[in-house]
């Protein structure tokens, strides 16, 4: 009886959680029409969030896009047909790896330092502080970087791909010795628009959760070291699944 | 609103965290142009009833006005206008610390006008001038001593020209300089700028030096009431206690605990 009452309130807190967290949401949502007019705070973000995980994300993309050439130059040769590397690659990389891959190194990179930077902000009282000032820390501070996040995770994901891909054809091509030609050419031939905005529908929708996540771990943080520490925990943790979950859930609706 | 009217009138309010009261039927008025001192030992719920005052938590029941509005009737919206007619100096100075000091003093300029760069300058280096350090302005909080911290927060507080400017625990761990520079600040300002202070503090001996009147607290009430002076030779064992600094008395040095030597002989676990 104890373990049922158990799973019924566990399930129950997380109902909860979720509901608080969609109601974050709506109020960051409400709040972004007037953020808006004021962009430089946003692009501040943008190249917190963005431009400082550049490097993570590209060195990442070629690394990927050198496995993908390696592995799918070793499938396709069993098949004979190691032209098609191009198309392989580029389809895995823009409909899946870039999205995905990229909003997991954003979690780690970008939402751990939105979630600790947000939190140490209530610890050190600059939230209360800003309220006093009747400044809405929302407006303020919460929403530029939940737009931020939401702009920068398609950019890097968009960089991630095109490197993916010089990273396919770089092992593909100039190891392994496939025509240079028909990678390119089977590459522009079957991969269609559609292919890429499933790409850009992932990404933005990574970037949303992402970023939610993060300001909404860190905004609510216990005000102590511990309570930092455990809301970038959770930001990463809880972003990872969320990431995995809403993919298979993206992928099943555009097939 | 007429002078004589306090800007903050507390009645019977009645406030309590998780079923543990911390306000019985507080009755408070502070007057205009005063410097009031709020006292009580830790825990007495001192921050608490700053926090009552600027609205950031909301009573259970009574009656909060400052400045001639019901806090309990106001809008997020009245209540951010309202605020904008408060200063407030929090424990560890609360600068925002990616905002150089200039940019931390202008803060609430950018946000509530649309004022020219020269004259936010003008008025950000006058501020900072006041508390002695316009030569800080390019530093980054984090550069700053915690005396100097709060000095900056000092002229934040005051760049809106509020009405009322409140101090939550200003003196704790700054040494004998910062103290001094602090206490003397918190004087000039009152004066100069012809505002109301709130000092919420457990220094005694700061506190008497530069208050007009005290309300000293203890579980949940206003114990005593008057300038202080008059509290040193209020006829009452919890006052005295305070403010002389005794160990123990109407507040036992002990925290509650079931019979000593009881516990010692029993086994561990066990009661």
């Amino acid at each position: 009886m104890n373990a049922l009452r158990e799973l019924w309130q566990s399930l129950t807190d997380s109902l909860e959680k979720l509901g608080s967290v969609i109601q974050f949401l709506l109020r960051l949502t409400a709040n972004s029409p007037r953020a808006l007019t004021r962009f430089d705070l946003i692009s501040q973000q943008i190249f917190n969030c963005g431009a400082l995980s550049l490097v993570i994300i590209m060195l990442s993309g070629l690394f990927v896009g050198m496995v993908l050439g390696l592995q799918g130059y070793d499938l396709l040769q069993r098949f004979g047909s190691e032209e098609a590397l191009g198309e392989a690659a580029a389809i895995g990389l823009v409909k899946e790896l870039g999205p995905v891959v990229t909003a997991l190194l954003f979690a780690g990179r970008a939402g751990t330092a939105l979630a600790s930077e947000l939190g140490l902000m209530r610890a050190t009282d600059q939230i209360s502080a800003m309220e006093m000032m009747a400044v809405d820390p929302i407006q303020r501070v919460v929403v530029p970087r939940f737009l931020g996040g939401v702009i920068a995770m398609p950019l890097l994901a968009a960089i991630f791909s095109v490197i993916g891909i010089y990273g396919a054809q770089l092992v593909g091509v100039q190891i392994m010795g496939v025509d240079a030609g028909s990678f390119w050419s089977q590459m522009r031939a079957s991969v269609t628009l559609a292919d890429v905005n499933e790409g850009i529908v992932k990404s933005l929708i990574f970037g949303v959760a992402c970023s939610l996540i993060a300001v909404y771990q860190g905004y609510y943080a216990t005000p102590t070291a511990e309570g930092v520490g455990r809301a970038t925990t959770y930001t990463v943790v809880t972003s990872a699944v969320v990431i995995l979950f809403l993919d298979y859930l993206i992928t099943a609706a555009f097939l | 609103m007429n002078q004589a009217s306090p800007i903050v009138e507390i009645r019977k309010l009645d406030y309590a965290v998780s079923n543990r009261p911390i306000f019985v039927g507080l009755d408070i008025e502070i007057q205009r142009g005063l410097i009031t001192a709020v006292m009580g030992p830790s825990g007495t719920g001192k921050t608490t009833l700053l926090r009552l005052i600027t609205g950031q938590v909301q009573a259970d029941s009574g009656s909060i006005e400052v400045a001639g509005e019901n806090l309990r009737a106001l809008s997020r919206a009245k209540l951010y206008v309202l605020r904008r007619r408060m200063g407030m100096l929090f424990q560890n100075g609360a600068l925002l610390t990616d905002l150089s000091v200039f940019e931390n003093v202008a803060f609430p300029l950018r946000e509530h006008t649309n004022l020219e760069e020269r004259l936010i300058r003008q008025l950000v280096l006058t501020k900072l001038q006041a508390v002695g350090l316009r030569g800080a302005a390019e530093m980054m909080p984090a550069e700053l001593s915690g005396g100097m911290s709060r000095r900056v927060a000092l002229a934040r507080a005051i760049v809106m020209d509020p009405e009322l400017l409140i101090y939550d625990e200003p003196f704790v761990g700054l040494d004998p300089i910062s103290l001094g520079v602090i206490l003397r600040l918190i004087r000039r300002l009152n004066d100069t700028l012809g505002i109301t202070s709130i000092v919420v503090s457990h220094d005694v001996k700061e506190i008497s030096s530069v208050a007009d009147q005290v309300f000293l607290l203890s579980g949940g009430k206003v114990v005593a009431h008057g300038t202080p002076p008059e509290l040193k030779s209020y006829p009452s064992e919890t006052v005295k206690q305070f403010m002389g600094g005794l160990a123990d008395g109407p507040v036992p040095f002990h925290f509650p605990a079931p019979d000593y030597f009881g516990e010692l002989l029993s086994r561990s676990g066990e009661p």
